[in-house]
């Protein structure tokens, strides 16, 4: 009876703080949103008039309040959250060197969507809850992005994606106008590693494997279109599941078909499934490529010694920007380690493009109030013309595709990616 | 005359009747053009086999955990997917830190016992802890409550290893003696597939002396068959329920060990695929049954494996593999309409259904 009354009055008590919070927020929340503005000139009868509209509404943030920011990435996860981490780093870096913008300090909220288009749906609807995030840092799996650029369409926040690369969601047809990439479009990473394959390594005949997600299954097409059109052949179009294990059945069906080489288009743990059971089915001596998924430590972590001579495509080194070096001195000293997967650079653009741009449009009213136009951001984000990022002179097209195209290829040689080609 | 019509003719049996026939019919018709395909060969086929063995064996010894708690409390621990993936991660940390002693490479059979020893009482200890804290507390609530809590606690499971592990993939080192393969007639067979399938069929045995021969399975058989006849009786049914526990736990943390030494990555939601297809497997063989579960579990691991290439390949279906686990699943659909209780299934009786 004594431990109910003690349960009953812990409830009451909750249920007072959580009223006493909620009572609390109240006043600020009217504040977001479109019908902010006419608020604020209610605030200010005497001083000028100061108006502010936008088509899409208008973001206000109160004096003293930060810029809020949304990060989304795969933060967990079988081999996706090394390259979350990654990008989340390269995006603190960049709130880190631009602490404040137009007097607001800037701040991320970090969401973890994983890598999947439920997690994407429900990190996005999350965020358009909030009417005082400004933008979107994010997603990272285009599986995750698809289904978010729409959410985000229909309410008008911007996003820019460092890592989203499938061709459909920069194709015209398909194009969300609020999404926005720094990373390159597959359309240049499946032709630039299926012409290295074809004329350095002198593969002809390629099976291709993908997970089934949209960024691995069209980075295989275009790959394949890329490398029939050079001359060579597909011999066999293979997929397997994300959280297979088991890949020896698929193998010994590509087995079959006797490629020179592995093209595998997926992430980190089905990819260093691929490269240490080939051994199991005498296939060892077939050489294995993947792309930016697989480009981390952790693959050569999971896979062992049968990571050595595996073959990747990611961002170019050598068209980085002038600041590249400082950051990754910055990345080593904050983090304590080297950058672990291809994206954090991506990244650091992505929220740089974002804070320029509100930079740009944001207004303070006489009251001292930062009021941002959502579609004013996004069309100065669409303006990005000549920006010099980290990885490059970045300037967006039509279709939100921002990135800079340079792609080199690595190889696993004694434990770590070296580029062999770029 | 109005249970005749209710029985025979009923339109939704004709439909799942007809569901049955067809995805039977598609099996058929694609075995028979795949065949005349010729595209791989006999020995082709044997690996498939060997593949889908040790899969196999692996997801028999977690449906045995599945099959006993149901045989005798009729409710589906849905937690004990992630009871094999603790064997595994505790297994990973005995196996690093004998890998890095050198003990691993030179005294590997003392070492493997070690660890599969020291994964296999975690395992217990956990499932135990789960049987008391979570399980018994409901024995008297209605079905659905100690379900859900399962499910709850095989999250909770989940999420506490992630947050002391991390998320991080965890990889098992190289064992010398389970690396090679032998030549059998121009077959290669993995020696690892071998040994992993060995050891599941020795545990399975075991399992099937311990429930038959020894008094303890005398017990446990009596509380499956009437748990308050077996009070009576003097069987101390408590007792009873958690030997149960510790001998699904057991196994459990030994399949877990045995699948990271062949798939050699760990990571905390490792549990949750082979749960949910152990738990097929279970049903397929007849939920409650014991060589149902072994034989389901087999039955399973081979038909992911053969099934794909053979079903999939003379329809004309791209990349098959994809479509594993649409292969299991109407398996399970296909038995449970032709025979709902399972393939070794007895007819429930009013008292256990």
């Amino acid at each position: 009876m004594r431990s109910r009354q003690i349960l009953v009055s812990v409830l009451v008590l909750l249920t007072l703080v959580v009223s006493a919070c909620a009572g609390a927020q109240a006043p600020a929340a009217p504040a977001a949103g479109e019908k902010a503005a006419p608020a604020a000139e209610k605030a200010t009868p005497t001083a000028e008039k100061f108006t502010y509209e936008d088509e899409w509404g208008v973001v206000v943030v109160p004096k003293g309040d930060p810029i809020r920011l949304g990060f989304v990435a795969g933060l967990s996860g079988a081999g996706i959250d090394v390259l979350g981490i990654d990008e989340q780093r390269g995006a603190e870096l960049a709130v880190k060197d631009k602490p404040e913008v137009l007097g607001f300090p800037v701040e991320l909220q970090v969401e973890d969507a994983q890598c999947s288009a439920e997690g994407g749906q429900t990190v996005a609807n999350k965020l358009v809850a909030d009417p005082q995030i400004v933008a979107v840092v994010g997603h990272m799996c285009s599986s995750s992005c698809t289904p978010a650029s729409d959410i985000y369409n229909q309410n008008h926040y911007t996003m820019v994606s460092p890592s989203c690369t499938a061709p459909s969601l920069t194709a015209p047809e398909t194009h969300k106008p609020i999404f926005f990439r720094t990373a390159w479009n597959d359309k240049i990473q499946g032709p630039a590693a299926a012409k290295f394959a074809y004329e350095k390594l002198g593969v002809r005949k390629v099976a291709t494997i993908h997970d089934g997600s949209p960024y691995a299954e069209q980075l295989g097409q275009e790959f394949a279109k890329a490398f029939e059109k050079l001359g060579g052949k597909i011999v066999a179009r293979e997929a397997v599941n994300v959280g297979d294990t088991d890949m020896r059945p698929v193998l010994t069906r590509i087995k079959a078909a006797n490629p020179d080489m592995i093209y595998w288009s997926g992430f980190v743990a089905e990819g260093a499934y691929i490269a240490v059971q080939r051994a199991d089915v005498d296939m060892q001596n077939v050489i294995m490529m993947g792309a930016d998924g697989i480009r981390a430590k952790a693959f050569i972590e999971a896979a062992g010694d049968a990571a050595e001579g595996v073959y990747a495509s990611a961002a170019s080194p050598a068209s980085a920007g002038p600041g590249m070096e400082a950051f990754l001195k910055a990345y080593k000293e904050t983090y304590g380690e080297e950058p672990t997967a291809p994206f954090h650079a991506h990244a650091y653009d992505a929220t740089m493009m974002i804070l320029n741009a509100i930079e740009k449009v944001g207004k303070v009213d006489p009251d001292g109030n930062l009021h941002i136009g959502r579609k004013a951001l996004r069309d100065a984000i669409a303006n990005t013309k000549d920006f010099q990022g980290l990885t490059g002179t970045i300037s967006c097209d039509a279709n939100g595709d921002c990135g800079v195209g340079a792609v080199a290829i690595s190889k696993v040689e004694n434990g770590k990616w070296v580029v062999v080609s770029e | 005359m109005q249970q005749l019509r209710g029985r025979r003719f009923s339109v939704t049996d004709l439909a799942i009747w007809g569901i049955g026939a067809l995805i039977a019919t598609a099996a058929i018709v694609g075995t028979i053009a795949t065949l005349r395909e010729g595209l791989y060969s006999p020995s082709d086929w044997v690996s498939f086999f060997i593949f889908g063995l040790a899969q196999g064996a692996v997801y028999a010894l977690i449906a045995l955990g599945y099959t006993l708690v149901y045989g005798i409390l009729f409710m589906i621990n849905f937690a004990h997917g992630e009871i094999f993936m603790s064997g595994a991660y505790i297994g990973y940390f005995v196996a690093r830190a004998f890998d890095r002693s050198g003990f691993l490479d030179n005294h590997p059979i003392p070492a493997l016992a070690i660890i599969f020893l020291v994964a296999m009482s975690v395992s217990v200890s956990l499932a135990v802890a789960l049987e008391r804290i979570a399980y018994r507390p409901l024995r008297r609530a209605p079905r659905l409550v100690p379900l859900i809590t399962a499910i709850g606690a095989s999250l909770f499971l989940q999420y506490s290893f992630r947050g002391l592990f991390g998320t991080s993939i965890k990889v098992y080192p190289d064992v010398r003696i389970l690396k090679g393969s032998w030549k059998l007639g121009g077959i290669t067979v993995l020696r690892i597939h071998v040994i992993v399938f060995v050891c599941a069929v020795l545990m399975m045995a075991g399992l099937y002396w311990l429930v038959q021969r020894t008094k303890m399975g005398k017990a446990m058989r009596a509380v499956a068959e009437d748990r308050d006849a077996a009070a009576l009786m003097g069987i101390d049914v408590d007792r009873v329920i958690v030997n149960t526990f510790i001998v699904g736990g057991a196994l459990a943390g030994a399949g877990g060990v045995l699948f990271a030494l062949y798939n050699k990555q760990v990571i905390h939601t490792m549990g949750f695929i082979p749960g949910i297809k152990a738990f097929t497997a279970a049903v397929l063989g007849g939920i409650g049954n014991i060589p149902g579960a072994m034989f389901g579990g087999l039955f399973l691991g081979i038909f992911e494996s053969i099934g794909p290439p053979l079903f999939f390949t003379g329809l004309g279906i791209p990349s098959p593999n994809q479509l594993k686990d649409v292969i299991a699943f109407s398996m399970l659909v296909l038995v449970l309409i032709f025979r709902p209780t399972g393939l070794f299934g007895e007819v429930l009786t009013e008292k256990k259904a």
